[in-house]
């Protein structure tokens, strides 16, 4: 049973309980550090990161991924930039600024000490990506260059060309790299955790199936990392990689972790839009083009089909900077998203089906010349020509809002520790640092947060009292975690249907876009929450599985995370439902102000919704964990 | 669209494999290449027949996955792109694609059209990185770089792993991926302490997974979807000739 929430964040004011926690923390002698395992899923920059460092600190580390090779984590597609408190622009930055913007942009709804916390270490990032080699922009005098990005009025971003997230996990994996090397990491590549085995109510280890041979594997250790990133995919379409799954944290979930927050996802304002029913993924343009790229439609459906260059501005709606003049087009993402969909649902979006809007170039172009334009954003006009066929310095971009990223995991504490004891939860798997609403470059930055300064510190908050606690994985709960993923992937295979797993993963997306997307209502919830159990029940007996078990079977592979993803859609539409209030992203149209935008209701909703799992078919039970702000008043937010 | 396709099947590491003819129809030319392979996949799977296995992640160009020969060519007839960045758009109606693996012989085969790159990943566990302890690491600021130093640091850091170098050369050669790396680190001031020890450590490592030597036919550059430059290699030969003299001097 679970008893209250215990966040333990620690007392003191804000800026002093990092380091308050840090100094009160346990420590584990060098010695001992060689005692301990630790299995850390997800090779992402956030679990790149903590197993380098922990490695460096004398644990021994296995990793696993998906992929086949720790370096193609889905962190490697991120874009535009990260974000630090490094005030190098002198325009007035401080920690508490980002802070305050990080908070504001998730609507009020994350923990106040975590992401101090987060705000206080993302100096420590740069400095140490940088000493690792990650080539960041810089300006002509040799120092780093900075850009903008939404929800802030600083210039507080990071970026390495339009390649971040490439960059910085380079970064992390040459450090992982160097302890593969080292012995201190065990790499296991093409290797899924399809469960978490808990030993007397404690994580200590996973059960695996290797993607090449099949082989059903157990591994027990002393603790238990998840970094398997967001879940996106559930909607089928988004801008994550095709392999991003639930698998990890809802099997953990399945075993007694809290899930927080799960109805709370990104969808991104800036992505190509869906060009046909044959679509396997979309494709993000990095918000920082918003920083030159005005957004606007025709101001009268009729002119939606004429070519954008023969509309004049006075006939144009610059929609974003006519609502919000002080942010424009940097407003937030889900503001930006909601007014795309808004004035498409007026009938003036533009585009195949009337779902796009423009992203013009024209205006910074003459400003500044092509070629600048070019430097900065050349290779996303490369990757948006190649796409679309279009070029976007003659004419204006199409672009409509795609799902993103997942705000929603793991429920954690103070410690990035989940209920269960042991099990540990950092990046984007976790749901602790952004509320409703993530801030551009600020899942980067959480990443490694957690990956380099955090988690190595508070593991041994767990670890301390846990030398020589490692199972055998002889233990009877290995055993009967492995027969029942074996038992599941039998299952799958011995269907023998007629519908592929694909048709069901899109079926299962349209359904969650449509009911649990930009928009939400409490008649659309319930009909998906009626919905998924059927969809579900069919896949279990119409599925075609091809293949074997015991060989590399993509289909299989991808059948095992479908059916988790059946079972997760309708945990994110109960949570959409419960929360009977607009926040950030999650936008239920009941609540809103006559002019559209979302209102919140701190009376009856300012708590984290952490889900608890009470066996298949019966409703999960709700655990709030209500949010305290000590230092900040709930404001409604306003980017006016 | 309709098109004919030719894909090399082959059911394990050992097993021999063949090109087996396939046919597809009402491809619109907006559809990727991997979606087309996506639609065939579905069709195959309708039919009771195993689909044809290939590696993808990020469809985007980024992540280096996706590891197609199309047309005799790795990543196909459409540079600088991946092949996930393919769009059928580029091909005539009814025309005949072959498609088949990367092939390399320090890449072995998988399945069907998947292969085993770990071999790159063995190069830079040889010495690719700067070991900068985490938390150790100085102000960010107190190092200033040259902007065209770091900017053509990026260029050479910008490979994605993908190892169409190697497919793509006669030889088998990966000198494009490990200059790319060897460059990225020596061109900046915190990959100093290490310059000399890294090459030597890549280059071999490089040699002993069996990768061949580079006989300047300049085919890795022609596909390389992120457009590392030859030069990059010229600039590891010499950073290996300094090095390898370094250490029979015994410095
Ligand atoms: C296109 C795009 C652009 C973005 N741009 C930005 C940006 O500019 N700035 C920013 O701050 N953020 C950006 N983001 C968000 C950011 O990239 C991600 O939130 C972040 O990288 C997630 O990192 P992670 O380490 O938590 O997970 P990931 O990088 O997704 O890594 C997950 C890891 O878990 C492994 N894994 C997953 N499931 C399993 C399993 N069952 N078994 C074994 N292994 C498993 C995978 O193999 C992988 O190694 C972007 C996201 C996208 C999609
Ligand atoms: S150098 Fe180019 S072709 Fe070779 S691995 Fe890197 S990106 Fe791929
Ligand atoms: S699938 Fe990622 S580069 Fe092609």
């Amino acid at each position: 049973m679970i008893g209250t929430l215990d966040s333990r964040v620690p007392a003191g004011p804000l800026p002093e309980k990092w380091r308050r926690h840090q100094n009160n923390s346990k420590l584990v002698a060098p010695n001992n550090r060689r005692r301990f395992e630790i299995i850390i899923v997800g090779t992402g920059l956030a679990g790149g990161s903590a197993a380098a460092t922990l490695a460096e600190q004398g644990y021994n580390i296995k990793s696993f991924c998906y992929q086949d090779s720790p370096r193609r984590a889905h962190s490697i597609a991120a874009q535009g930039g990260i974000n630090a408190a490094k005030n190098y622009q002198n325009d007035g930055d401080s920690v508490y600024r980002l802070f305050y913007d990080t908070i504001k942009g998730g609507d009020f709804r994350s923990r106040e000490a975590n992401v101090y916390r987060l705000a206080e270490v993302s100096n420590s990032i740069i400095d140490q990506c940088v000493e690792q080699g990650v080539p960041f922009a810089r300006e002509y005098g040799g120092l780093l260059a900075n850009r903008s990005f939404g929800g802030a009025q600083v210039s507080r971003t990071f970026y390495a060309r339009g390649q971040t997230g490439q960059q910085l996990l380079l970064g992390a994996y040459q450090a992982l790299c160097r302890q593969i090397a080292a012995g201190t990491v065990t790499m296991f590549p093409q290797t899924e955790m399809l469960d978490l085995v808990l030993v007397d109510g404690h994580a200590k280890g996973i059960i695996t199936r290797d993607l090449i041979t099949g082989e059903i594997v157990r591994h027990a250790a002393d603790a238990v990392v998840l970094a398997t990133g967001g879940y996106g995919n559930v909607f089928y379409l988004s801008t994550n990689a095709r392999g991003c799954n639930v698998t990890a944290t809802y099997r953990a979930y399945k075993k007694g972790a809290l899930f927080a927050n799960p109805c709370y996802t990104q969808i991104h304002p800036t992505c190509i839009p869906v060009s046909g029913d044959y679509q396997s993924k979309l494709t993000l343009m990095s918000e920082s083009l918003r920083n030159d790229g005005r957004v606007w439609v025709p101001k009268r459906k009729e002119d939606c089909g004429k070519p954008p260059n023969d509309i004049p501005e006075a006939d144009r709606d610059y929609y974003l900077e006519r609502k919000y003049p002080s942010y424009g087009n940097l407003a937030p993402r889900d503001i930006s998203s909601r007014s795309a969909k808004e004035v498409c649902d007026e009938g003036r979006g533009v585009g195949p089906g009337g779902r796009g809007v423009y992203l013009d170039f024209k205006d910074a172009i003459a400003r500044l010349g092509e070629a600048t334009i070019r430097e900065r954003y050349g290779n996303l006009f490369d990757i948006y020509e190649k796409i679309t066929g279009d070029n976007a310095y003659k004419a204006p971009m199409r672009i409509y809002p795609a799902v993103h990223y997942t705000m929603g995991g793991l429920w954690v504490d103070y410690n990035l520790m989940s209920n269960v004891p042991g099990l540990h939860v950092i990046g984007e798997a976790n749901f602790s640092d952004h509320g409703a609403n993530r801030l551009g470059a600020s899942a980067l930055m959480q990443g490694l947060a957690d990956g380099y300064f955090v988690l190595p510190y508070t593991l041994p908050n767990y670890l301390a009292g846990q030398i020589g606690k490692r199972p055998s994985t002889d233990h009877p709960e290995f055993v009967k975690a492995e027969s029942e993923v074996r038992e599941r992937t039998k299952r799958m295979l011995d269907v023998d249907g007629k519908r592929s797993v694909d048709s069901f993963h899109r079926e299962l997306g349209l359904l969650l876009w449509d009911k649990c997307g930009m928009a939400r209502n409490a008649p659309g919830l319930q009909e998906a929450i009626a919905r998924i159990p059927q969809l579900r029940e069919e896949f279990w007996n119409n599925v075609t599985v091809p293949g074997y078990g015991e060989n590399f079977n993509q289909s299989l592979e991808r059948a095992g995370r479908v059916a988790d993803f059946l079972e997760f859609g309708e945990l994110m539409c109960r949570d959409a439902l419960a929360r009977d209030e607009s926040c950030g992203g999650h936008f239920r149209q009941e609540h809103q102000t006559p002019d559209g935008e979302a209102v919140r209701d701190d009376e009856n909703f300012a708590d984290v919704f952490a889900w608890e799992y009470q066996g298949d078919g019966a409703e999960p039970k709700l655990h709030p964990e209500p949010l305290v702000f000590e230092s900040v008043h709930l404001a409604t937010r306003s980017y006016k | 669209m309709n098109f004919k396709l030719k894909i090399w099947r082959q059911l394990g590491r050992d097993s021999k494999g063949k090109l087996k003819p396939y046919e597809i129809s009402g491809i619109s030319p907006a559809t990727s290449f991997l979606e087309m392979l996506d639609i065939l996949n579905e069709q195959l799977t309708a039919h009771g027949t195993e689909p044809v296995a290939f590696d993808s992640d990020c469809r985007e160009g980024i992540c280096g996955t996706c590891s197609l020969t199309i047309n005799g060519e790795a990543h196909g007839p459409s540079h600088p792109a991946a092949a996930c960045q393919l769009y059928m758009r580029e091909f005539k109606d009814g025309a005949t694609i072959t498609i088949e693996p990367f092939r390399a012989r320090s890449f072995p085969i998988v399945k069907d059209l998947v292969i085993n790159r770990s071999a790159l990943d063995r190069i830079v566990q040889a010495g690719g990185f700067v070991s900068a302890r985490t938390g150790s690491a100085p102000e960010a600021n107190s190092t200033p770089v040259p902007k065209h130093k770091a900017d053509l640091a990026m260029e050479a850091a910008a490979c994605i792993g993908c190892g169409a170098c190697a497919a793509a050369c006669p030889n088998a050669s990966a000198m494009l991926f490990t200059s790319a790396k060897i460059s990225h680190l020596a061109l900046l001031p915190q990959g100093q302490p290490e310059r000399r020890r890294r090459v030597l450590r890549m280059v071999r490592q490089m040699d002993a997974e069996g990768f061949g030597n580079c006989t300047n036919t300049y085919e890795c550059e022609a596909v390389c979807p992120a457009e590392i430059s030859v030069s990059f290699i010229a600039k590891m030969n010499r950073e290996y000739a300094i090095a390898s003299l370094g250490e029979r001097l015994g410095e």
